[in-house]
């Protein structure tokens, strides 16, 4: 019992000293919080009727998942741009944990709850339901315009677009690399590193592939999936088995930095997704497209503030600023900014789409009419005519916001479908 | 002189029986050293004030009326798995695949959910998902006991081999059912209809609160009262005297990871048909490991899971919430936990021995 005693008295006296610090390192943060309070205040004057708004996020990972972090920053960014208070939530798993994150959000005073992750959607949905004065957003999701739920919205961009910019940019690297006697006309095969066989994926490696093909147009490509939309060591593997494939140029559509890497270290040119990866990858970086979110967030901060409605489905553009591409990094060829502008400036237009049913053939002929699975059903059925004016209608705002371009081109082989 | 310095300075003694005062003693000062460690390495790597780290981590778990109900949700899950674990574990049968009967019992609940949502009346769906979802955890918990008793085949392998096929089963359902096509997520099923979802009692949180205060209750019996609780034990202190008083071990072995692998499907039942409403490969989240710990932690004994339980799931809200409210990383969170941890377990040590120093030692050096 003595021991104890030395022992527990010893414990005491550290406690006692560790508290002492911690009083005098209070009153430290406390003068911070003070001048913090005093930032904010006159922040918030300035601000206007969007200073009430609170906005609760909820994200899959946290900011070391690329996906996560282009949310984050976005957040960030819309929520000081506006002055009005946030609270995050990471690593939130796509289950019953989700639900329970945005009612303790919803429970928290937030006006508008959001989620970042394609599997949250029927979470958020229970959670709207249930807080129907609170707004629920949800990015990527397919459900919002089946639900009639007047709280629940979707939203994404034209990321396709996107992809398609950043496919010009791999295709004037395929055709550098010709002039160059690098490799020959019939080598330019693209390998693509696939989370699953998602439209949203599908989508993406399509328009990738045509932009590319656009420029190059002896152009083919690999597509190999991981079965998951993070998984480092998958992703690595998955680049490397189309890198000995031959395939001379690489782009994904994972998270992780698997596949730059992996293309880092063969030397093989990559375009990116969801952020410039030049940093790690400075020899093979060629570009990244990637969905910026702040205006997206913006427009929901500002309709909740001046008691707006916020659109059900919402489509960001190239011209909304929502769909980015990176800066150029130094593996990119010469002439690439030119001839992407000119591509983005006929996108504007309205002359150039990027699913022309007349760039690409489905078993050999011509698409003139397709039925999508744009209302999501168990049995995938094929309820909404796509095709208009000669052009697949991709994320029609009119139809939804998420991808549903699910179509296996000619010239593009899938090397395995399991997922 | 020689001999003295040759004598080590302590040595470590088994104690030969501690009373229950002085192990509880030892356990508080374990958890106020983990507490006192956690703050330093909070204060040094982070600067923010300890004090209200330890008043967020109790936010975190029972800050509002929600927290509290969901806290009190995984302690009556995580405490069934536990439970479940227990028998086999006192009969010294290393039974770590309750992650797969888990599994094999939620994946049971899903396929009556998808498959019988339109054909059947929804009482009969639900009564079907609780027989099915109990026999499946049971048949995934009896097969390597089967081979144990037949074959004596080494049960940890076994049963945490079988974890691995249960999570490809379920995997593999996951791409036949996913919506939308190609997404790899079955999301939430029935989600309109709520087919076969378990009724709210009172509120969505109270049904598997209730269910783990029964199973508590009859595992408690169980072991404690019945001839089968008996022959657990004689069985797990040693299989020799079992057979030599004429038990058949096999029979208890067989019958225990029956019993075993059934709660772990009744905890799949309540994962997928009373709270999540979907399967996926992780929905156990490692708690068929984590009860492990839970059960060892309180000797076996249920009414003891009930705290250790509560501690573990108290401690992982608390971490989570931490990072939210300071904007840390989550890996903070479980830094704190594991140091947490570390200690509880660290601390069976000092129940069990006890590092005697030598009488002498001061005044020979001075």
């Amino acid at each position: 019992m003595k021991k104890i005693k030395k022992v527990l008295s010893a414990v005491l006296a550290a406690t006692m000293v560790m508290s002492l610090v911690a009083c005098s390192n209070e009153t430290g943060t406390e003068k911070e919080a003070e001048t913090a309070s005093e930032a904010t205040e006159t922040e918030g004057a300035e601000q206007t009727a969007a200073s009430d708004v609170k906005v609760g996020f909820i994200f899959l990972h946290d900011e070391n998942s690329t996906y996560d972090l282009n949310f984050i920053n976005g957040a960030t960014e819309a929520c000081k741009a506006a002055g009005v208070e946030y609270m995050f939530k990471t690593n939130i798993p796509e289950g019953q944990e989700c639900y329970e994150a945005a009612c303790e959000l919803a429970d928290a005073g937030c006006d508008i709850v959001f989620a970042d992750s394609f599997g949250h959607e029927d979470y958020m949905i229970e959670a709207a339901k249930e807080y129907p004065e609170v707004q629920f957003c949800h990015a990527t999701g397919t459900k919002a315009h089946t639900e009639n739920l007047s709280n629940y919205h979707n939203a994404f961009a034209t990321i396709y677009e996107g992809r398609y910019l950043a496919g010009i940019a791999a295709g004037m690297k395929l055709n550098e690399m010709i002039a160059n006697g690098e490799i020959t006309e019939d080598q330019t095969k693209i390998g693509y590193v696939g989370a699953y066989t998602y439209a949203e994926v599908i989508s993406g490696y399509t328009s990738f592939f045509l932009g590319a093909r656009s420029v190059c147009p002896s152009a083919t490509m690999e597509v190999t999936f991981t079965g998951s939309w993070y998984d480092e060591t998958a992703e690595k593997e998955g680049a490397n088995k189309l890198i000995e494939d031959g395939c001379v140029l690489l782009s994904q559509h994972a998270d992780s930095m698997g596949a730059p890497t992996a293309c880092e270290k063969a030397g093989v040119p990559d375009v990116s997704y969801n952020g410039s990866t030049a940093s790690a990858c400075p020899n093979t970086f060629i570009v990244s497209s990637r969905i910026d979110w702040a205006p997206y967030f913006a427009y929901i901060i500002d309709s909740v503030a001046n008691g707006k409605a916020i659109d059900t489905d919402w489509v960001g553009t190239l011209e909304t600023g929502s769909v980015v591409l990176t800066d150029l990094g130094d593996a990119a060829a010469e002439g690439t900014a030119d001839a992407i502008a000119e591509a983005e400036k006929a996108m504007n237009a309205g002359t150039l789409h990027v699913f022309d049913t007349t760039t690409f053939t489905v078993n050999g002929e011509t698409l003139t009419s397709y039925m999508a699975d744009v209302d999501t059903d168990a049995d995938y059925t094929a309820d909404t005519e796509v095709i208009t004016d000669g052009y697949f209608a991709e994320s029609g705002s009119e139809f939804r916001s998420a991808p549903y371009f699910d179509l296996q081109i000619d010239g593009i082989s899938l090397l395995d479908t399991a997922y | 002189m020689e001999q003295k310095v040759k004598e080590p300075r302590y040595h470590i003694v088994k104690r030969a029986d501690i009373s229950g005062k002085e192990a509880w003693i030892i356990r508080v000062v374990a958890i106020l050293s983990a507490l006192l460690l956690c703050a330093i390495i909070t204060m040094v790597c982070t600067g923010d004030n300890p004090i209200s780290i330890f008043a967020t981590i109790f936010k975190g778990a029972f800050g509002t009326q929600r927290k509290t109900w969901i806290t009190l949700q995984y302690v009556a899950v995580l405490l069934i798995i536990s439970l479940a674990l227990t028998p086999a574990f006192k009969m010294q049968f290393w039974n770590v695949g309750g992650e797969g009967q888990v599994l094999m019992g939620g994946l049971a609940a899903a396929t009556c959910m998808i498959t019988l949502a339109d054909k059947l009346p929804n009482a009969v769906v639900i009564l079907l998902m609780i027989v099915t979802s109990i026999l499946a955890g049971a048949i995934w918990g009896v097969i390597p006991a089967l081979f144990k008793a037949m074959w004596n085949t080494n049960e940890t392998l076994s049963t945490l081999m079988m974890n691995y096929i249960a999570t490809q089963l379920v995997a593999y359902f996951t791409i036949v059912w996913e919506v939308p096509k190609g997404s790899g997520k079955i999301g939430i099923i029935n989600q309109n209809s709520n087919v076969g979802w378990l009724p709210n009692v009172g509120n969505k949180y109270l049904l598997s609160i209730i269910v783990a205060t029964v199973v508590t209750i009859g595992m408690m019996i169980y072991l404690k009262y019945t001839k089968h609780g008996y022959e657990i034990e004689v069985v797990g202190e040693s299989q020799n005297t079992a057979r030599y008083v004429g038990i058949s071990v096999e029979k208890v072995i067989i019958r225990t990871m029956l019993l075993s692998g059934a709660i772990c499907g009744l905890a799949g039942l309540l994962l997928v048909g009373g709270i999540n409403h979907t399967i996926t490969t992780t929905i156990s989240d490692g708690q068929g490991f984590t009860g492990v710990m839970v059960s060892w932690l309180a000797k076996f004994n249920p009414i003891a899971m009930i705290f250790t339980s509560l501690l573990i799931i108290f401690m992982g809200r608390g971490a989570s919430e931490i990072s939210t409210a300071f904007e840390l990383n989550q890996s903070f969170a479980d830094i704190l936990t594991g140091i947490i941890l570390f200690f509880i377990i660290g601390c069976e040590f000092f129940i069990r021995y006890k590092i005697v120093v030598r009488k002498d030692l001061g005044k020979e050096n001075a």
